[in-house]
């Protein structure tokens, strides 16, 4: 099979189209999706929340993670590379000691680790880690 | 209700007045995500436990509202204030609709 010179540059320039976009797991349209559902719509900023998480996690059925958020009423954890990407939504009431937390997840592959904290004034807080799984846990 | 299930919870036996503490608990559930199939290539059906709270003396510590993404045996690490002696409750609820509860006392040393 012999390709003419203009089928060759629409099958190359195809592909360079297609390695460009950027590299978005395949349910993170969903995350984003839960995330404006407990949003309201709202884009979170940045701020003191932090979230930690390892890098390297070898077993996705049980990863560590644990947030701090000074200041938060709440906080939402979500995966984005999950196939239901909430994780849990952590309320905090009037005895609580601070705005921490530790809890073990699921993640099905290599994914971002995303926590949104709601602050008393209503606004809102993103901060995400990065997690690389060896092996995924949602079971198949 | 699940089989098996057993709530552990670690918590100081004493503290000072306005003191805020670790309060650690796992529970032994399966949590079924919903997303495994069994031997005969059938979907399990998803069976968690969906929310989690923990008081002290009726007043709320923390509430957790749990998806199929958190991992087998739930176990949640937290801090709370002590502002008297009193008693710590836990309870967890399951999808098929048991509630499993623990209670710690905590004295004033």
């Amino acid at each position: 099979m012999t390709f003419s010179r203009r089928q060759v540059l629409a099958i190359s320039g195809g592909a360079i189209a297609f390695a460009g976009l950027p590299a978005v797991p395949a349910f993170a349209s969903l995350a984003e999706d839960a995330i404006s559902e407990f949003t309201g719509g709202t884009a979170p900023g940045a701020g003191d929340l932090s979230i930690s998480a390892p890098e390297i996690a070898e077993n996705g059925n049980s990863v560590p993670i644990e947030f701090d958020a000074p200041g938060a009423v709440a906080v939402a954890i979500f995966a984005d590379g999950n196939p239901t990407p909430k994780v849990g939504a952590f309320t905090f009431g009037p005895l609580s000691g601070s705005r921490f937390a530790s809890t073990r997840i699921r993640l099905a592959t290599t994914q971002n680790v995303i926590a949104i904290a709601q602050m008393e004034d209503g606004s809102f807080q993103r901060a995400e880690a990065n997690v690389k799984v060896t092996i995924g846990g949602c079971g198949g | 209700m699940a089989k098996g299930v057993k709530p552990r919870v670690k918590v100081p036996k004493t503290a000072a007045a306005g003191d805020t503490v670790t309060v650690k608990t796992l529970i032994s559930h399966k949590m079924e995500s919903g997303q495994r199939h069994g031997d005969d290539g059938a979907l399990i059906p998803r069976s968690i436990i969906n929310r989690f709270t923990a008081d002290f003396n009726g007043q709320n510590i923390i509430d957790v509202a749990l998806e199929t993404s958190i991992s087998t045996n739930p176990y949640f690490e937290f801090e709370a204030v002590v502002p008297e002696a009193g008693e710590f409750q836990f309870t967890w609820y399951d999808d098929d609709g048991s509630v499993y509860e623990a209670k710690k006392k905590i004295a004033i040393a």
